[in-house]
């Protein structure tokens, strides 16, 4: 039986958050199908069966999946993933909007945010904001899964050679309806693809002052996250949210920057490779889980860090 | 109209949970336990919406333990008009959760469901899908905003990307992310009311819903542990460790 897995694109691109689901579904084992559903989005579909190790390319093209609304979507995604032992997609807030309402309509429990495969039913999962590791075992007809991307290293973009498949079932449920989208634009790369994020806190005292952190972003290729406290006070915007509720991250380096380290801070950063806080409180809980601590006024350390780096 | 509001029973945010020695679990024995935070906003948007004059009632509901009747006292004192516990012992999947819930939506026919958009102790985030691919409503995840306009209902949603907007047709199931609200505590006064609201106890069973799950858990253990690294001395230093020791930059 075959593995379904729910491509994630935007812009006519897979994204990056698919090549580490079709990773999670090599480790599981067997064909692997990826869906591409919404709307001329042939580019995506060719782009799709290059992935190394994926076997066959569905297309769902039509105005209908626009936009993944779920209530559209979900039905489609059940109706194929019934035939197949897994269905999986990233837990990025497109994956967790759609998949659970998959898994409902499929009648099965959803296992979320994987961070591991143990066997073809038995996985590894965080629980209490990654204060705890569950290993849970599913006897579903269809798994139904979403990925921690970072759990997976990416397969290659490249080197397979599927074959594409068109997909006529249209389910339009007429219940909801795309109004519109404020999308951050942004030159520096996307934060959970990036390979450095330099992150900001309350400690940044406003939204003004991340232009520091940009700068030494800009330096380094990084993107920029933020805390939570960040985004309540409203300094940047949600989209650069770093945590258990964010976007969890775990790139080669991980600069933290007037962050206290909050446990649900933590949870979205803590399987970087390396971690750099920058603190002037020696107290603050960030040290405990940093490689590199630097006890200083973060704006004079900040500037003097890009002018080094 | 009527909201529905969903709250569960979790263990406090402040609270450091440790996993227990035979890897059954996580310790919640004498341990603080609260309304999930998540539903805290839940509770809060319904009681603003009933400020407006646009929700006409507030029930508020918990599937859960005997002890979960607390968390349903504390949206009653938060504003919710009254309760309702499933009760059982057993701790539920999201899936069955959301089937308790369904047969509640099915007897109360509420106009608007919220719920917080993820528990913060199984850290699931699926329990409001479900509910609407159960009753086949519009769902709108991960809310910042909420506004009834006619029959329809616009949900700003807080997405990878930045902000999305969606109009779902009503009946519609909505999850709260955490800039939708900030939630007010309870007044004395209010405390003391609470206590006199109708809380009315079902059980999984005399509602008909099935409680089995496809999933099991193995075993639960602590992550593996980060330890503190060094504290340098200068920026200087910093950047000679992350060039020639750490090697990432």
């Amino acid at each position: 039986m075959a593995i379904l897995v729910v491509a994630e694109h935007e812009n006519g691109a897979v994204a990056p958050a698919t090549l580490n689901t079709v990773a999670a579904a090599a480790k599981i084992g067997g064909d692997i199908h990826v869906l591409v559903a919404g709307q001329n989005v042939g580019g995506v579909a060719e782009a799709a069966a290059k992935i190394a190790g994926v076997a066959k390319v569905l297309v769902a093209d039509n105005a209908a999946y626009a936009h993944a609304l779920p209530e559209n979507v979900a039905p489609l995604v059940a109706e194929l993933g019934k035939g197949c032992s897994h269905v999986l997609a990233p837990a990025t807030t497109n994956g967790k909007n759609i998949l659970p309402r998959v898994a409902a309509l499929l009648d099965v429990d959803q296992i979320s945010e994987i961070i591991a495969v143990e066997s073809v039913d038995t996985f590894k999962r965080p629980i209490y904001a990654g204060n705890a590791i569950a290993t849970v075992q599913s006897s579903a007809a269809v798994k139904v899964i979403t990925v921690r991307t970072t759990g997976f290293d990416a397969v290659a973009a490249e080197g397979g050679s599927a074959a594409v498949e068109a997909v006529g079932s249209v389910h339009d449920a007429g219940k909801s309806a795309f109004v519109g989208e404020e999308l951050a634009k942004s030159d520096r790369p996307e934060l959970t693809a990036a390979k450095i994020v330099v992150s900001g806190g309350r400690g940044m005292g406003n939204g003004d002052n991340f232009k520091h952190l940009y700068a030494l972003a800009d330096k380094l290729g990084a993107a920029v996250g933020a805390s939570r406290a960040a985004v309540d006070a409203g300094f940047v915007p949600n989209d650069m949210q770093v945590g258990q509720t964010g976007k969890i991250v775990a790139p080669q380096l991980y600069i933290a920057v007037g962050i206290s380290g909050a446990i649900q801070h933590l949870a979205g950063m803590k399987d970087s490779k390396v971690i750099v806080a920058i603190n002037k409180d020696e107290e603050a809980p960030i040290f405990q889980v940093a490689d590199y601590g630097l006890v200083a006024d973060l704006f004079e350390a900040v500037p003097e860090l890009e002018k080094l780096v | 109209m009527k909201v529905l509001v969903a709250v569960k029973r979790v263990v406090d945010y402040n609270v450091k949970v440790r996993v227990k020695a035979d890897n059954s679990g996580v310790d919640l024995a004498n341990v603080k336990m609260s309304m999930n935070p998540f539903c805290e906003i839940a509770v809060e948007e319904a009681v603003r919406l009933k400020e407006k004059g646009v929700a006409t009632e507030i029930v508020a509901v918990a599937v859960g333990p005997t002890a979960a009747q607390e968390q349903l006292r504390t949206a009653l004192a938060l504003g919710a008009d009254r309760a309702i516990l499933v009760e059982t012992a057993d701790e539920l999947n999201s899936l069955a959760v959301a089937k308790a819930l369904k047969a509640v939506v099915d007897k109360e026919q509420p106009q608007l469901v919220i719920l917080g958009k993820q528990a913060i102790d199984s850290d699931n985030n699926q329990t409001g899908q479900m509910l609407a691919a159960l009753t086949g409503y519009a769902q709108g995840t991960f809310a910042s905003k909420v506004e009834v306009a006619g029959d329809k209902l616009n949900v700003t949603r807080e997405i990878d990307g930045g902000l999305q907007t969606v109009a779902l047709n009503l009946p519609a199931i909505v999850t709260t992310d955490l800039r939708l609200n900030e939630p007010r505590y309870a007044s004395l006064p209010n405390i003391m009311k609470a206590k006199k609201k109708p809380l009315e106890t079902v059980t999984p069973d005399a509602l008909g819903v099935s409680t089995a799950s496809t999933t099991k858990t193995l075993k639960v253990e602590a992550p593996a542990a980060r330890s503190a690294g060094i504290k340098v001395k200068s920026v200087a230093e910093l950047v000679e460790k992350l060039k020639n020791e750490a090697k990432v930059i």
